[in-house]
Formats: structure tokens, sequence, C-alpha cells
């Protein structure tokens, strides 16, 4: 099987390692930082991972990409540190670093050698409370993030699909925007909005502190004490509470045009359930319906039917991402043979959809994805970094230690009446959207 | 009889003033009955193991007149095998846990596979399978074709594919690299079931093969597995191709494109892997352009003038050629400020040379960087068979890092006045540049060549 087409499926992430089969300590300082220890003794490398429970779907209305604006800006100047000294200090202890930003999340780390930990736990520290905020340092990385966005998603049509897709799935959700930010208001950001985020949002009461590697426990507490623990907390941190989807109550088809576009496929989402906080097997469920229909190019529902017996379709998939905070996606795909129109591939998409819904999942379904649900659990152990985005994921988006360590089992435990009850409610048309991308839209209709 | 090589690896050598991870790990050679080695890393934590294999020879050995059929081939690994065809296949290996994962680039193919203990000797009889007997069922090579002409579809509206393709074209003319490693479309729509058949003799062959494996698994069991796995493959295959040198001069190629941001590549010609300057050379890329936030370019071209979200440059050793390649992408209006700026940076550097600080920064980093890498089965498992098919030795591990530190500032500077060379800097721009005066306009290139050999421009996140 060979791929390589920018479609809108989220990664099917991994399950996390089976319970407490990795040494897992969790600890809360009195200023709300919570602390997750990692053990993993077989290389002498520790990962320092600082998480902090805001991400897009935070962000005011108007100032789209603002949290992503903020993460860029905090490897600048603080009041002890240079701009450009954070990583430049990594660097010359031999170690890397990098943040990304979510809609739920943004995160900052460093991997360096594991005696290293103090030091770089005396700079998170320090950027945590000490950012110094220049309007010239906010105009260069306007520049920058601009070249991003232009990279990411303006010289890439199947990102522009995905962006207005999106865009379509949410009436009212800040998911709706794009994590980067619109461009127009990425050009519109200041200092003022900026600072706001980060006096806000980055203080001890709002963040996890995940380490994983060579390390243990005690020491990874007293240093995390000595270190953040003078931090204030942030008596005014705003409850997370965004504004939620009214009842959808209309399919949404959208066309995308643009004469990049080489390969035709269309892609079609519905508001999904996410995992909660004691309550996920409603996830757990969809998580066995995205593999049953298209986790396997071979053996999945989608590439069975569309591929194989039909053969109208180079690739078909499904997928789906149970962690997030509030309503996530179920997601479908098909990129049809040439010479197959996508009205016709979608028309034989929700054949296989509705002939699905009569019958569920067979057993010998059920297994192969149990099996492998396992299987990938074991693989996991093998990356302590892995392990550690996993859970500094979980806790920034409302579940906890304890939902992360009961998720294998409960994947275990997903009957085949589930996994069909949970398509059933799923699969409501009115909340859809069906994205056509086509390189003419003239051409489509002939 | 199992011949087992034991050599302990355990790096103690710790630089004044400086703490880093050490390389702790123990290399064993292991010769099959059959006569196959392998190298080995016992770790039973994790009741998996790692294998990474790599063949020689890779999609230099399509022939002329059946380009892509090596790719192809190699798409098709997966699609059926013995008496399974490509469902039943993936359905076994799924039943399994298993993972296997095939890949070509221009001077290997690489097999990559996970294998939970619980049913190590099933996966195994799979993946042979796999390796030794795969079916290229008509449907199946009509399925896969299908996806290549997709894929090749799509590279021919990717600006980086269209510079890559460009750039490797202009290089390396009529030798292997400057073909396109998924061939065109139309050698694709020709090939046929025994032009694949004769790349699948061609490229899985014992006298190329190169094994790692890391894992939960012993010496013994490792020599059963390398006969079991490779022991039915030809013991030799057609002549690997030679060397050639870089071929491009310096100057600036536009290919129009219609998009708001211009990606450029640029390069000139570099140092053989065996050269004794490489070292040197090596931490001069990185100080100018390695990737990471501090170098010249990231500092001069981003955190300075906010031109760019990343450029990086990097040393390629080739098995069969050598140079010096970086991109960028800026938008149309800011391209050509791009490109001044590196050429000054690359004329820069090449009369002034580094300074003490930015060496002892340079070789801390990377000393220290070398031993994180060594985290995890796969990882590990790639970075054993990497140093076979380079020709390291064993002892490479340990002492890598010595290399790197006995770089003078002397030495590094004498080769940056040898080997950088501003004059013989080559871009290849597509988009819709302003104010590249002077520059060669081309048409677009029919095809893509994949971009095995390109870094990433991109750092992760930030």
């Amino acid at each position: 099987m060979l791929r390589r087409l920018a479609l809108s499926v989220p990664l099917m992430l991994a399950t996390p390692a089976l319970a407490m089969t990795e040494a897992v300590t969790t600890y809360t300082l009195d200023n709300g930082l919570d602390v997750v220890v990692i053990e993993d003794h077989r290389a002498p490398v520790v990962t320092q991972m600082l998480w902090y429970r805001v991400g897009s779907a935070d962000e005011p209305q108007g100032a789209s990409g603002v949290a992503h604006f903020l993460e860029h800006l905090m490897f600048k100047a603080t009041e002890n540190m240079e701009a450009g000294e954070f990583s430049a200090t990594v660097a010359a202890n031999g170690g890397s670093d990098n943040a990304f930003t979510s809609t739920d999340y943004t995160a900052y780390y460093q991997r360096v050698a594991a005696d290293r930990l103090p030091l770089m736990m005396q700079m998170e520290a320090d950027r945590m409370n000490n950012l110094r905020l220049t309007d010239e340092d906010i105009e260069t990385e306007r520049q920058v993030i601009v070249e991003e966005r232009n990279q990411r998603v303006e010289s890439n049509p199947g990102a522009l699909a995905r962006e207005q897709m999106t865009a379509a799935q949410y009436l009212n959700h800040p998911y709706g925007a794009p994590v980067i930010g619109w461009m127009h208001e990425i050009e519109g950001l200041g200092r003022d909005e900026v600072r706001e985020v980060y006096e806000t949002y980055y203080s001890p009461n709002d963040a996890i502190l995940v380490v994983a590697g060579d390390v243990e426990p005690e020491e990874v507490l007293a240093l995390a004490e000595e270190h953040y623990g003078p931090i204030p907390a942030e008596p005014e941190l705003p409850e997370r509470i965004r504004p939620q989807e009214p009842p959808q109550r209309a399919p949404r088809h959208l066309t995308y045009e643009d004469a990049r576009v080489s390969q035709p496929y269309l892609s079609r989402g519905y508001l999904a359930p996410e995992r909660d906080a004691g309550d996920q097997r409603a996830a757990a469920a969809l998580t066995y319906l995205a593999e049953i229909l298209g986790g396997s190019s071979f053996t999945s529902v989608l590439g069975e039917e569309l591929v194989f017996e039909r053969d109208i379709a180079l690739h078909a998939g499904a997928g789906y991402e149970g962690k997030s905070l509030d309503d996530t996606t179920f997601s479908l795909s098909v990129v049809p043979k040439p010479g197959v129109t996508l009205d016709a591939a979608e028309a034989a998409l929700d054949e296989v959809l509705a002939g699905f819904l009569d019958t569920g999942p067979s057993e010998e379904q059920m297994k192969r994805i149990r099996t492998k649900l396992r299987a990938s659990e074991i693989y996991a152990r093998d990356s302590v970094e892995g392990l550690a985005r996993r859970y500094g994921a979980a806790l920034s988006q409302g579940l906890t230690v304890e939902d992360v360590a009961d998720w294998p089992e409960i994947l275990q435990s997903v009957t085949a009446d589930e996994v069909r009850d949970a398509a059933r409610a799923l699969f409501d048309p009115d909340r859809s959207v069906t994205l056509h991308v086509v390189p003419s839209r003239e051409e489509a209709l002939k | 009889m199992i011949r087992i090589l034991s050599l302990t690896l355990a790096l103690c050598a710790t630089v004044a003033g400086t703490a880093r991870a050490e390389v702790a790990i123990e290399i064993e050679e292991v010769t099959s009955p059959g006569g196959i080695t392998a190298w080995l890393v016992e770790d039973h934590t994790i009741p998996f193991t790692a294998l990474e294999i790599r063949f020689e020879g890779g999609t230099s050995l399509d022939e002329p007149d059946s380009l892509g059929a090596v790719n192809l081939m190699t798409g098709l690994l997966e699609e059926g095998a013995g008496e399974m065809e490509a469902r039943e296949f993936q359905a076994a290996r799924e039943d399994l846990g298993a993972s296997f994962s095939f890949d070509v680039g221009s001077d290997t193919l690489s097999v990559s596979a996970r294998m939970l203990t619980e049913n190590r000797a099933a996966a195994v009889d799979l993946l042979r399978e796999a390796l030794v007997a795969p079916r290229f069922d008509p449907v199946a090579i009509e399925r896969v074709r299908g996806q290549v002409q997709s894929i090749l579809a799509q590279d021919a509206q990717n600006p980086r594919r269209l510079a890559s393709r460009a750039f490797y074209e202009a290089a390396f003319g009529d030798h292997p690299y400057g073909r396109p490693d998924n061939g065109t479309p139309e050698s694709v729509a020709a090939l046929t079931r025994a032009d694949l058949l004769a790349a699948h003799e061609a490229a899985l062959t014992r006298e190329n093969v190169h094994v790692g494996a890391v894992g939960d698994i012993t010496p013994e069991e490792l020599g059963a597995l390398l006969d079991e796995l490779l022991g039915d493959l030809p013991e030799e295959g057609p002549e690997l191709p030679g060397h050639v040198e870089f071929g491009l001069a310096g100057g600036v190629e536009v290919i129009d494109y219609p998009t708001p941001q211009s990606v450029a590549l640029f390069g000139q010609p570099g140092l053989e892997r065996e050269d004794e300057d490489f070292f040197a050379a090596y931490i001069l890329n990185h100080i100018l352009g390695g990737g990471g936030f501090e170098s010249r370019l990231m500092t001069e071209l981003r955190e300075k003038r906010g031109l760019t979200y990343g450029i990086s440059t990097d040393l390629v050793p080739l098995e069969n050629a050598e140079f010096w390649i970086g991109s960028v992408a800026s938008a149309n209006d800011r391209m050509a400020t791009a490109i001044e700026v590196i050429r000054d940076e690359w004329a820069r550097i090449a009369e002034e040379g580094v300074t003490q600080d930015e060496l002892d920064a340079a070789q801390t980093y990377l000393t220290g960087e070398y031993p994180l890498r060594f985290d995890g089965n796969g990882q590990i498992a790639g970075i054993l068979v990497g140093m076979q098919v380079t020709g390291l030795p064993q002892s490479y591990v340990t002492e890598r890092n010595e290399f790197i530190e006995a770089v003078t500032l002397e030495e590094i500077n004498r080769v940056a006045a040898e080997r950088v060379d501003p004059e013989a800097l080559h871009f290849v721009v597509v988009g819709r540049p302003e104010g590249l005066d002077g520059a060669q306009v081309l048409q677009a290139p029919r095809v893509i060549l994949p971009e095995v050999v390109l870094p990433e421009a991109v750092p992760a996140a930030r």
C-alpha cells in the first residue's frame, strides 16, 4: 500500500500503556501544579514537559492564534535570560527543546541528559513568570508566524480545505478556528492580547509538569518544589467553559476548489463525544468503530468494500481521536479512482455505512482490533516520550491519571453491540459536514 | 553453529565542565548457522523485538527502461505472499499484533518490523513470505500502480517536490540519483509483472543485506531467525552503481509555480564520509545551518529578520555522491532577500570561519545529543543497521564523540576556507519570487524525486 495524501483524517493514536505497567507517580504542589513522573531507566535521558491548560479554544474572540503566538514568544527574553538564551542553554547542555500548541493545550519540552534536569526546571520556571514582551520581538515573530502559516496552510490545498471543513463543523464552539489563527487576525495581534493570555493562564495552578525518563520520583518532586513551588497560584484563573454547540440541524456540504489539487477526494466529519473523566466507554466504542471502518487499508470495512470489492477507490479511511476537552469529530475519507466521481464515491460510502449499521461488527473484527490495541500498548512502552505526551495531553484535556490508566482495560472490554450502538448514535447526517476537494468545480460537475 | 562476537561499549570520557549522557549499550555480532550476520542489542525489558533490515541498492537498481520498478515492487511486498492474497496476508499480520513496513530510497530498501515475543515465530514466518515469496498478483499490481500514479500526480503539484526533482536532475544527470525514484507516469504505466519479478530478484539479496535487532531475543534465537527470514533469498544481485560528482555550478534557477510562498533548495559540493575533514565539516554545517535554533542561518533569517519559519542545511554523504544541501521557504516578495542573506552567510563563514565559542557550543551539543538518540528498541535497531550500511565499526558508538571533540578551531576554519564556496552555491526556487534578477527561468520538470535525502526545513513545532 503506497499512500501520501493530505487527508483530514486525524491519526489514530496508539492507546496508553497497560495500566501501571510503566511506573507513574503523581503529586500536586500547594500552588496547584500537577506533577507526573514516569520512570524509564533504560537510557540516561530525561524529558521535561510543561503543559498549560490553554489552547486556541480558550482564546478571546477575534484573537485567533494568540495562544500559538505566545508559544513562539516564550523563547524570547525573560527578566533573567536574553532572547534565544533558553534554547541556546539547552543546546549547550547537549539537549533539544521545542514547544507545540493545540486547541486545548500549549506545551514546552526539553530532552537532555538526566543530570541536567535541575537547570531545565530552573529555566522553565523562570519563563512561567518572568517573560519580557517587547514590541520589536512581537513584530519579528509575527513575520515568522505568517511564514509558518504560509508554509503549513496557504501552500497546502489539503490544509486549506481542512480549515474550511472544521469551521463548518462547529457552529458555535471555538474549535472551529484554526490553532495557528486566521491570517487577518494574526496580523492584528499585539502585546496586549499576548500579555493577557500569559498573565492569566501561565500559572502553576493551570499547568501540568510531566517528567519522564531516568529519574527517581522523590528527586523530581523535590526539584519541582524548589523551582516551581515558589511561584504563586493565579487566584483569578477562569473556569474553563467554552461556548458549546447548539443542536446541529442541517447537514453541511462544501466543495473546495484549488487548481493545485491533483487528486480529488472527499472527507466527512461527524460531531462525536470525547473521552470524559470517569466516562470513557462511548469513546472506547468509537475508537473501535474507527479501526473497524477504516483503520486498515486491507481489512477494514471501507477498505474491503470500496478498495477491494467495488474497486472504486484508491484509499478509504476513518479516524477518531477521543482526547479532547469538548465535542470532538469522527472522520471518514475516500479517494476515488480516476474516472469515479466524488458523488458516486459518496453514494457508495453511504451504502456501506448503512449496511454496517444494520449488521454491526463481526466478532472476528472485534478480536482483531482488540489484539491490535493490546499490541500497541506493548510497543508504546518503547517510547517514554510518547508516554509523557499521552499523560500531558490527557491531563490538560480534562482526564485524570486514573482515566489514562483505566483506558487500556476499557478498550479490551468493548463489545460488538456497543460499537454498533455507538455507530447508530454517531451517524446523524444533521451533525455532519461533507467536503469535496477538487481542482475545478466545473470539471467536477461533468 | 552460532558465532557470537561480543563487544562491550560503555563510554566513560566526560568533558570537564559539561555533563552528558553516555552510550551504554552492548552490541553483539551474531552470525547465523547459514552465515548471515546481524548486530544485536539484547534488552528483555519489554516483550517485543524491533528488527531493522536494509538492502543496499534501492531504486538505484532500476533499469533505465523500467523506472519506478523497485518502488512499485516494494509497495507490493505487503500485498500478498505465499498462499495468501493481500487481505489474507494483512489479516494474518494484524491477528499477530505485528507491524511490518517497507520503504525504499535511492540507496537502500528498508524493512522495519516489530514482533511480540509471544508469537514471534509466526510473525517471522509471515515476514519471510513477504520477503521471499511475494505474489505480485495482477490485481494487486494494478491497485498499487494506481496509488503510485496518484502520488506522482500530487508530486507534480508540490513546490517542494518540484524543487527537489529539478535539483537532483540537474546535479546528477543520467546517474540513478538524477532519475525519478518513483518513475514517471509513463514508465510506471508500462511496468510489467516481469519487471517487478526482476526488481525483486535484484533488490533483495543476501550479499547486500544488513540487520539490526534490539529487544527481547537471545543471540541463538536471532541466529535461527536470520536463516528462516533471509536464507532463501538469492545470494547475489547486479552490480551497484558507482560514484558520481555533484554537477551543479553556482547560480539561481526559478521554476514558475503559482503559490504565495516560494520554496528554495540550495547546495554545493560536499565531502565523502571517509574524508579526513568530514567531522570538521559536519560541525561547520551544524554552526551554519544544522537545524537548531542557534544556527547562523536560523538566527539571521528567522530570529533577526522573520524571513522564514525554518531554514536548515545538511551535509549529505550518499553512498555515491556528496553534497551540501539546504532548504528554505519564504513569501514571494521576500525570497530574494532570503537568498541574499544565505549567500552572505555562506561567504562570511568561508572568509572568517567560526569562533572558538561557536565551536565549543557545537561540540557540546553534538556530543551531548548523540547518546540521546539511543532511546528505545526501534531507535537503536535503526542506528545499528545504519552503521553497517555506512561501513562503520561497532566501536564507532563510543569513538564518535572523540572524533567530534578532536576537531580544533584551526582545523574547522581551514575546512571552512577550503570547502565552503559561495560562488558554487546553486539555488532552485519554485514559486513566483520577486526581484530575482538574472535568474534562469525553467519549465517545471515532468516528474519528481522522492525526498529521500532532503533535510526537513521545519523545526518540529515552534
